[in-house]
């Protein structure tokens, strides 16, 4: 890949390398005109570094970052063009709510005039117009983050960068910014960067999830791919599905490795051969008290290792051997069955039910 | 005891139990007479019938004029350069920064008549600058109001450095960052938002300063001299009066203790209830 092959390129084209003692990151990231991608990662994955890397705010060891062909790698941050959202907004305190909107735009060399004006139409249009003179202290949360985002916005960047935006919210208000939100994303023509420890924010705003842990990317897709298809057990657990990586071969999946343990099979409905990944959803996961008549062929016998309540549906981590794996029952279910903390149960999952993906 | 304990009323939980051992107290009260008595003497010896005209005196309102004026002025000075080297104390990582921080604090315990010699030293008519100064612009120092304004700043800047830079360090430097990202350079920056976020400590820091420079006298007298109308400020003129006009030199204190009450009054904030 040459610089020269580069440079017609829309939108964010990066490659972040940053060291920090221990950590390191080294994370591939492209993101279309218009589209939203969302880092979705564990707390110290390196997703904030990554997008504070983006911003200039932390030196980068290597790797490029360009935005429509420039390269921004060598422009300290005010000289980036890029609009950011902070987790918790940072919000001038000593400006009022157009003040800070109107920061971006004065800093931009617009005059004064002219910067409130443009200003007083971006709070217009997060719906805050009656908030002009507010300070940020007397800001809810929620209409705090919208000023942040029409202070990002206000500077009409080429690549908007967004901090964990909803993380500082409570549950209500998350919902109805988040709607928000995505409507002013949807708007947005350059490209938006989002970072979210969240898979629903992610799900909903982003059009493509890039996942990091331990600083390397560790799958990139859309959001209907990532839920179905994940490749890591943080992915597999956020999507709440259970994951196993095995080889294929001939419609059944052999887990574990017969050099360094026991392995078991499973039967699949897909025909793939070679390394997979198998995965199905806790709900298909039918228990038995005793061993079940007629038996399913992936039946296995396992213990109880904890019983938690999940929504209206209940569920149950099993453990090994062969496997760990969570099911999900309903309350009715669990008195039936008499499920505890240590009692043994038979597991069984169709092989319809699997889902089989090359790994 | 413990049953006393228990009877206490909730918001004396935390209190030390028991009466404080009289070793401690009767030294306490002590310390405290010592540091009031004397103010409450010069209440009471003030000649407070004549005090109106003692007040309108030419010499005393030249003084307290000039103290006004040279206080004002240093800390100006105190300003301009303080509030950079407190930001470059505090934001620019450089080897050495201890060192250059000691450094700054040597004129707050060092005493001031050292300070003096030092400038004159420097800033002589002979001094290593001051020939310099003297010989190509013609400018010197000694014995004017400018090196009053120049002693009082070199002695009042480390109170305005440290509260400063106490400040910038407490501010959330991420306010900074966020202002970058939207475009301000490092000037703008300073001046729109770090500025305005460590206002307070920027202003307890120039009252400071300015309370230290109107009282000074040690580095005043040495590198100025006392010339009423030109180097002669507050503290000096009670210095003198006390010798030919003690009842002057009484009134004198007085309008420089008001003063200490005023600032004391407005710093009461960050002083007194340390929260």
């Amino acid at each position: 890949m040459t610089s020269g092959a580069n440079q017609g390129v829309r939108g964010l084209d990066a490659r972040l390398v940053v060291r920090r003692g221990a950590f390191d990151l080294d994370l591939a990231l492209t993101a279309g005109p218009g589209e939203v991608v969302a880092l979705l990662g564990p707390n110290g994955a390196g997703k904030s570094t990554a997008l504070r890397a983006l911003a200039g705010l932390v030196m980068m060891a290597g790797g490029h970052i360009r935005l429509d062909g420039e390269d921004l790698r060598p422009l300290s941050p005010e000289r980036r063009g890029i609009g950011m959202v902070f987790q918790d907004y940072l919000l001038f305190p000593h400006l009022s709510a157009l003040e800070n909107v109107a920061f971006g735009p004065r800093s931009q060399g617009a005059g004064r005039r002219e910067a409130r004006r443009r200003a007083a139409e971006w709070l217009d249009r997060v719906g805050l117009a009656e908030f002009a003179s507010a300070r940020p202290r007397a800001l809810s949360g929620g209409q705090a983050q919208r000023v942040a985002l029409a202070r990002a916005l206000a500077v009409e960047p080429g690549l908007l960068l967004l901090d964990e935006p909803l993380a500082a919210l409570d549950v209500h208000t998350r919902m109805e910014i988040r709607a928000a939100l995505r409507r002013h994303l949807t708007g947005f023509p350059g490209a938006a960067v989002l970072v979210t420890h969240d898979p629903l924010d992610a799900m909903v705003l982003a059009d493509r999830i890039v996942v990091v842990e331990n600083g390397r990317l560790v799958q990139d897709g859309t959001p209907a791919d990532v839920a179905r298809r994940p490749r890591t057990d943080y992915v597999a657990r956020l999507v709440g599905l259970n994951l196993y990586r095995g080889r294929a071969e001939a419609g059944t999946v052999t887990l574990g490795d017969a050099a360094t343990g026991p392995t078991w099979t499973l039967d699949t409905a897909d025909s793939l051969e070679g390394e997979v990944f198998l995965a199905f959803a806790p709900s298909s996961v039918a228990l038995y008290r005793t061993r079940p008549d007629g038996s399913p062929r992936n039946l296995w016998r396992a213990r109880v290792d904890a019983v938690e309540r999940h929504g209206d549906r209940v569920r149950i981590r099993l453990s090994g051997p062969p496997f760990d794996a969570v099911a999900e029952v309903t309350p009715a279910a669990v008195a039936e069955l008499e499920l505890s903390e240590g009692r043994a149960v038979w597991a069984a999952v169709k092989a319809t039910e699997t889902h089989v993906y090359p790994a | 005891m413990s049953a006393r304990e228990r009877r206490r009323p909730v918001k004396d939980l935390d209190r030390p139990v028991g009466r404080p051992p009289w070793i401690l107290l009767l030294p306490a009260l002590a310390g405290l007479a010592f540091l009031v008595l004397p103010l409450a003497g010069l209440l009471v010896r003030a000649p407070w019938s004549t005090l109106g005209t003692r007040l309108m005196q030419d010499q005393v309102l030249d003084a307290l004029r000039l103290s006004l004026v040279t206080a004002t002025l240093a800390t100006f000075l105190c300003l301009l350069l303080g509030v950079p080297l407190a930001w470059t104390l505090a934001r620019v990582p450089f080897p050495g920064v201890r060192l250059v921080r000691a450094l700054v604090t040597v004129p707050l315990v060092l005493p001031p008549v050292v300070g003096g010699v030092a400038l004159l030293l420097v800033l002589g008519r002979r001094g290593l600058v001051g020939a310099w100064l003297d010989g190509t612009f013609g400018i010197t120092f000694p014995f004017t109001t400018a090196g009053v304004v120049l002693a009082e700043a070199f002695v009042a800047m480390p109170f305005l450095v440290i509260s400063v830079e106490g400040a910038l360090r407490a501010a959330d430097p991420r306010y900074e960052e966020a202002a970058a990202t939207l475009g301000a350079g490092r000037w703008t920056v300073f001046r729109r938002v770090t500025v305005p976020l460590v206002a307070p400590g920027i202003a307890a820091g120039a009252v400071l300063c300015w309370a230290r420079a109107l009282g000074e006298f040690g580095a005043t007298i040495t590198f100025a001299g006392n010339f009423p109308g030109r180097t002669q400020t507050m503290p000096l003129a009670v210095y003198l009066a006390l010798e030919t006009d003690p009842q002057a030199a009484i009134v004198l204190s007085l309008v420089l203790l008001a003063v200490s009450v005023v600032v004391l009054a407005a710093l009461r904030d960050r002083w007194l209830n340390p929260t």
